[in-house]
């Protein structure tokens, strides 16, 4: 034979008798892999406790909110519970969720490689993790903290009277394995791709890891430094941050802030290489303006680094600063533009799959776009004086999170699932969650535009009487969204038993990933994979296998 | 038939013949061990970027501070004993000459030359943390630890911000000679490793990575060396 067509490899690759979760057995099998797929799993469920820990505080909150009186928390409880919220979600869910779930298992996977290049550092990554997570559910224990997820100074190194400081040392350890993650992906992307498989045959979701990659090792480092000073200085009663001691709050929000804005886009660009992979997929397409969208993650990585200051307009920086800060945030919107345009164009005259991992994109390119546009309202200095500590910031970043971050997670968790585990989850059920999530999201968070436009501040448990009704809106929204995440959590379940088998490629998707069997076997490939073709060669391959697949 | 192909054409050696030669510290993950050489090397490059910017941060603060408080700060640096701090970097420079001569060997395959070559990079790298110790001893004495234990008052209107001095430089040297004892660990391990004669001219790889680390940390001290002990001249002049 000389040449296999991808349509063939399904019947060339050898049976796989045993693939990577039936390799071995036993707890310590999995304690102690280096595999990076089954390190996938691990990182599956220590973010699935953490995002439903992380959901408990939000449901507890949005249920006090139901009314104007502060009822059911007393204000320093709730003070603890956004803290938490905020810290879990953001620390322990959102960052590691698509990079070290979906990216840790797919990653070697698509560009044809073994494993990552660092496969015991992967192990630690995620030994940090836990130790972090353990930190912080011990902390959560035994009282919790009240600083807000932010820490700001001199509250949180001189008044707070929670545990500051274990908390800000289980970020800081989370920290360090968000560096290591990060690492091994650049290296492996360098050095690990498949012959064949240039730079300009990768996936999009590999050049928006590589980007994200990036930022997680740049950015990152300085959280943790400035997190390492703040406890100090906390410990030893020092004043780096503290205005009483020679020490300078500002400073304290600039080096926060040139983390945890970049820190952002750890979170979307991951979710934006996603909805490359799924829209490509389900509308038989290659991407529109691939060369873009690609180099779009790098404009956007590269951006991030420079806009930090916007958080800080009404901290007391000087005017000029602002000025600036404000001019080079309005960039950022150029190259997220050019995502949201180019898979448009790849949606206009195409026959698109609503599968479910579709509906969640198309839940997430719109919800995203609010999102985007929103930022751009508090990237304007005046406007942002005026919304700025309302719920309009609280339902802005929650469009870009969950609206953005969390659908992509979701579509991809669907998309790949059948991969990662062998079996297909339940169509109908699983469309109606997306429904749902859409649904529940939107009442949920589109209120609270409103209500931080007319003024209702944010981080308090109670607020003026004529709020109610918007926020028991935003409250009921947020039950319909509870059970638009249970349902997953039910179905995926249910389907590791129950579920149809899915074979090597169900969604007839091209990719290296889908040409090998499911789930994997250990070593991947059976043979290394030598590339050929472009990415999304969906055109060859319709021509190649007939119109007969199905979808 | 199509333009898509998997390698079908491409003859690919046999898998389990294949293992039989394999180096025994090429990782089953790599097709050679140039790969797996040039992978650590740039790993541990994307490290050092990251220190970078973790030493970077504080410097940053530091700076920030020097320039609104000039004078405390040349009085800070001004307690330090300089001539210690000048011996400390000549000890580190000479240390680093060793490490790259360590590398060198390596590549040559001499083992009992890598072998005392890192035992002398361990011997001066220790060097360097004994007289770091006394020079803390002594700051500790003085009353120089910030916190609490902070008794330095010869000009009270500048005190708070000489301790903020300090805390800088407690906090810079800390986090040096914490690099500096977790290289002198690995250089245990790799004593060890070259004595046992794993590295020769096939593999020394990771001898140089060790030797990037060990620069790295080396290059942070010429940094430090005069941001914290040098600047007094410049006020007090």
């Amino acid at each position: 034979m000389s040449s296999l067509t991808l349509h063939d490899v399904r019947f060339v690759e050898p049976e796989a008798t045993r693939n990577y979760i039936t390799h071995d057995y036993g707890a310590l099998s999995w304690l102690l892999t280096k595999d990076h797929k089954r390190i996938a799993i691990l990182y599956l469920f220590s973010i699935t406790a953490l995002f439903i820990l992380g959901g408990f505080f939000a449901v507890v909150m949005r249920i006090e909110l139901l009314t104007p009186e502060g009822d059911l928390l007393t204000s320093d409880t709730y003070n603890k519970f956004f803290t938490l919220h905020g810290i879990v979600m953001i620390f322990f869910f959102l960052i590691p969720s698509i990079p070290a779930v979906l990216g840790n298992f797919l990653l070697p996977l698509m560009i044809g490689a073994k494993d990552l290049a660092f496969p015991k550092i992967n192990l630690l990554s995620w030994y940090l993790y836990m130790i972090a997570a353990v930190m912080g559910l011990y902390i959560i224990i035994t009282g919790g903290v009240d600083t807000g997820w932010t820490f700001y100074t001199p509250f949180s190194t001189q008044y707070s009277n929670t545990h500051v400081f274990g908390v800000t040392f289980a970020a800081f350890i989370v920290g360090f394995s968000s560096i290591l993650t990060g690492l091994n992906f650049l290296v492996t992307i360098h050095r690990m791709r498949a012959p064949g498989l240039t730079w300009y045959r990768l996936p999009l979701f590999v050049w928006a890891m590589y980007a994200t990659s990036i930022v997680q090792l740049l950015a990152t480092p300085v959280l943790a430094i400035t997190l390492a000073m703040l406890m100090f200085e906390r410990v030893v009663h020092v004043g780096i941050f503290d205005p009483a001691l020679g020490g300078d709050p500002l400073l304290f929000q600039h080096m926060f802030w040139f983390y945890s804005h970049p820190a952002v886009y750890i979170m979307i660009l991951p979710a934006m290489g996603v909805a490359s992979e799924v829209v490509a997929a389900f509308t038989r397409k290659k991407i529109f303006g691939y060369t873009f969208v690609a180099y779009s993650s790098l404009a956007i990585a590269f951006l991030g680094f420079l806009v930090w200051a916007h958080h800080m307009f009404v901290a007391g920086i000087s005017v000029y600063s602002a000025m600036i800060f404000s001019f080079l945030s309005y960039f950022v919107a150029v190259p997220s533009a050019i995502k949201v345009f180019n898979w448009t164009a790849t949606l206009y005259r195409a026959s698109v799959a609503l599968m479910t991992p579709m509906l969640y994109i198309l839940g997430f390119i719109g919800l995203f776009t609010i999102g985007g546009v929103t930022g751009l309202f508090l990237a304007a200095i005046g406007l942002d004086v005026h919304v700025t500590d309302t719920y309009f910031v609280v339902a802005h970043f929650h469009y870009v999170m969950v609206g953005g971050a969390v659908m992509a997670y979701m579509a991809g968790l669907h998309y790949w699932w059948p991969k990662i585990t062998g079996r297909m989850y339940p169509e109908w059920w699983a469309r109606l969650a997306a429904l749902l999530v859409f649904a529940g999201f939107n009442l949920t968070f589109f209120p609270q535009f409103v209500l931080g436009y007319l003024g209702m501040p944010r981080r308090y448990h109670a607020y003026a009487p004529e709020f109610q009704v918007l926020n028991v809106m935003s409250t009921a929204g947020a039950s319909v969204l509870a059970v638009g995440y249970v349902l997953p959590l039910v179905y995926l379940l249910w389907s590791l038993w129950y579920g149809r088998p899915a074979g090597p490629n169900p969604w007839g998707a091209v990719g290296l990933e889908w040409a090998t069997s499911s789930p994997p076997p250990m070593e991947n490939f059976h043979e290394t994979p030598v590339v050929t073709w472009d990415a999304y060669d969906y055109p060859a391959m319709m021509k190649a296998m007939g119109e007969t697949q199905n979808v | 038939m199509s333009d898509i192909t998997l390698g079908g054409n491409t003859p690919l050696p046999d898998v389990e013949e294949h293992h039989e030669h394999h180096h025994p510290f090429l990782q089953h993950h790599f097709e050679d061990l140039g790969q797996q050489h040039e992978a650590s090397t740039l790993g541990m490059w994307m490290f050092l970027s990251t220190e970078i910017l973790f030493f970077g941060g504080i410097l940053a603060a530091y700076w920030v501070y020097r320039v609104l408080y000039p004078e405390a700060w040349a009085i800070g640096a001004a307690q330090q004993i300089w001539w210690l701090g000048a011996i400390n970097t000549i000890v580190l420079i000479i240390s680093s000459l060793t490490m790259a001569l360590a590398v060198r060997n390596s590549q040559l395959g001499r083992r009992m030359g890598t072998v005392y070559m890192l035992i002398a990079t361990l011997f001066f790298g220790s060097i360097f943390l004994g007289v770091k110790g006394y020079e803390y001893m002594k700051h500790w004495q003085e009353g120089l630890f910030p916190g609490a234990a902070f008794h330095w008052n010869e000009v009270p209107a500048l005190a708070p911000k000489v301790q903020l001095f300090m805390t800088f430089y407690w906090c810079l040297t800390g986090l040096h000679a914490l690099h500096m004892i977790i290289g002198a660990g690995l250089l245990l391990w790799f004593i060890w490793r070259a004595w046992k004669g794993h590295f020769g001219p096939e593999y020394y790889g990771p001898v140089e990575i060790m030797g990037l680390y060990w620069h790295f940390v080396d290059i942070v001290w010429i940094f430090l060396f005069p941001f914290l002990y040098l600047i007094h001249g410049a006020h007090h002049g």
